[in-house]
């Protein structure tokens, strides 16, 4: 039997083991500062690992994802200051509600329409629905307007305050991983093997009788729930939701932290949220007016130069790329046997 | 009764007429050839066939159903299958991978989630690894498969849903000699399982496998029948067999 001409080395499970240990242990050693800085970091973190999944692994450009997030922060707002409902189990499975249904009522328009989805198409389709819901929102005064809503309750557990600092930490700690499982589990399955035909040759998995418009709402659906999610527990964590989490801006930010980080490794685009977000405090420490510009030449870089993102300095092709059904001692004898 | 049947079948290009009104047959468990000069419209018949183009007027028939108006995928639920001209392997996943997409794709969304078939699609995927002699070669990336053995790889794709008709465009372009006649010898057997309908420019290849003919001119059948009959024909010689 001749070797593999290209072998399979992991780097992914060590970057996540390593990544883990660190988040674990951080609160002891960090001020409530850099805390409250981390959780912003994992709860933007589930945002770009919905980003990462319809792009790095569906190949569909979605300038939506902050609709879906800005969307699901509002309702969830609205639900805390006008009902005074606070519950974390009330309130994040609704963000995660509110997420799906936009992005699905979105799918709709851009996804299953008659004519096949183009990638333009998709993405200037969302981007101009998040366009068109920021402006509603900066003009309509019952959702606060420019001033968004602020001064949110914070979120509770039965009795319990869950207030901004280690508890809230390893909340939003939590369901990154939670969803972060569930993600590694759902695109090294069989599903994920059709997202992987589909980002490399759509038109010829049509002809094995996969309708992949339905494979790519799907996905799109599911990348909406964890941005709503993430819109929920951003509000609560920040105190405040406003236009600004519903538009281009922060849906280009989460392409950017994607991509520098490294499209379609899941941990790629959670390591582009933290670094970018590290940068972009340190720079403003440094220049607090150009900052943008030295954070935009570096991205600029790593995008021209490095496609793969950072994380390419480590994860090889063929571990991006993925392997999902894997030759043990069964089919080497199989092999054996019959060769 | 044919298994497929193409009835005044035409497809035009703006000013070009590529197919008019060509009628074809294929019946079942037949390998049937489809030749003709550059041009001819071979290519875009099979494609009208496989759905990846919509006749301009016309119509195509699987098993007495009409088939004109399906998207490839619903096609392919009917029971047709292609090969592209251009190999279309899904280069940086490996070639079980590659096998095991083209066999799960009968089963649901939520299955695939789960996974539910993966294990049970093992032995078919290996097996079929075996038949193109790519078993040892199950773990690389189809990317590194010379251009011989990503055409038979494209086949064994093709062959996953247990088709009743493929459609092979161009099977042996680029392969060594040699290798033109391991890909007779894969194809045979499958006499047994469905029909084929074979677009090819190597005339020694198609003259060792199939059982009928049709011969295609600037978007016209010039004739049909069985091979050694349509190679005796006039009109075939003067259009494009005496220029081969």
């Amino acid at each position: 039997m001749s070797e593999p001409s290209t072998k399979l080395h992991r780097a992914i499970p060590a970057i996540e083991i390593v990544l883990l240990a660190i988040a674990l242990f951080l609160p002891l050693v960090l001020d409530d500062f850099w805390i409250l800085f981390t959780t912003r970091v994992f709860i933007l973190g589930l945002i770009a690992l919905s980003f990462d999944l319809v792009w790095g692994y569906a190949g569909i450009m979605s300038f939506g994802q902050a609709l879906f997030f800005g969307m699901a922060g509002y309702s969830t707002a609205l639900i805390a200051t006008k009902l005074g409902v606070t519950s974390v189990f009330l309130i994040v499975p609704v963000a995660a509600l509110v997420g799906l249904v936009v992005s699905f009522a979105m799918a709709l328009l851009v996804i299953f329409g008659k004519r096949q989805p183009s990638m333009v198409f998709v993405a200037l389709g969302t981007l101009t629905g998040s366009y068109v819901v920021e402006r509603l929102a900066r003009g309509w005064s019952y959702v606060g307007g420019q001033n968004g809503i602020s001064s949110l309750p914070r979120l509770t557990a039965g009795s319990y305050e869950i207030s901004e600092g280690p508890v809230y930490y390893y909340m939003a700690l939590g369901i990154l991983l939670t969803v972060y499982v569930l993600l590694r589990l759902l695109t090294r399955s069989q599903f994920g093997l059709v997202l992987a035909g589909i980002r490399q040759r759509e038109e010829r998995i049509k002809f094995f009788g996969y309708r992949t418009q339905n494979y790519k709402g799907i996905t799109f659906c599911i990348a909406g729930l964890i941005s709503g999610m993430a819109g929920g527990l951003y509000g609560f964590h920040e105190g405040y939701i406003g236009p600004g989490q519903l538009g281009p801006v922060l849906s280009t930010q989460i392409v950017l932290y994607t991509l520098f980080g490294g499209a379609g490794t899941l941990i790629g685009s959670i390591i582009g949220v933290g670094l970018i977000d590290l940068f972009s405090f340190y720079l403003s420490q440094i220049w607090n007016t150009g900052w943008p510009i030295i954070l935009g030449l570096l991205l600029l870089i790593v995008v021209m130069f490095k496609p793969t993102g950072l994380i390419g300095f480590l994860v090889g092709d063929r571990e991006r790329a993925g392997s999902f059904g894997r030759i043990g001692a069964k089919s080497a004898a199989h092999v054996k046997g019959e060769v | 009764m044919s298994l497929l049947e193409c009835r005044q079948v035409s497809k035009i290009f703006g000013a070009l007429t590529a197919l008019d009104h060509a009628d074809l047959s294929v019946k079942p468990n037949e390998f049937h050839g489809l030749i003709g000069p550059n041009g001819s419209g071979k290519s875009t018949l099979l494609k009208c066939i496989a759905g990846a183009e919509i006749p301009t007027s016309g119509s195509v028939l699987l098993s007495g159903v009409d088939i004109t108006g399906l998207t490839p995928a619903e096609r392919a639920e009917a029971g047709l299958s292609l090969k592209f001209q251009i190999t279309a392997v899904l280069a940086e996943l490996s070639v079980y991978d590659n096998v095991l997409l083209a066999q799960q794709s009968q089963s649901s969304w939520l299955s695939l989630m789960r996974s539910r078939s993966r294990g049970a699609l093992h032995e078919r995927v290996m097996d079929t690894l075996q038949r193109f002699k790519l078993a040892d070669r199950a773990d690389d990336i189809a990317g590194t498969l010379s251009h011989g053995q990503q055409q038979w790889l494209e086949i064994a794709m093709a062959l996953a849903r247990e088709p009743k008709l493929l459609l092979l465009d161009e099977p042996t372009a680029g392969m060594s000699p040699q290798e033109r006649r391991a890909t007779g010898e894969l194809l045979a057997p499958m006499r047994e399982r469905c029909s084929l309908l074979i677009v090819e420019h190597d005339l020694d290849f198609i003259r060792d496998i199939c059982d009928s003919l049709t011969v295609l001119d600037q978007g016209q059948i010039v004739a049909s029948g069985r091979t050694q009959d349509v190679q005796e024909d006039e009109r075939v010689k003067s259009a494009y067999l005496s220029h081969a």
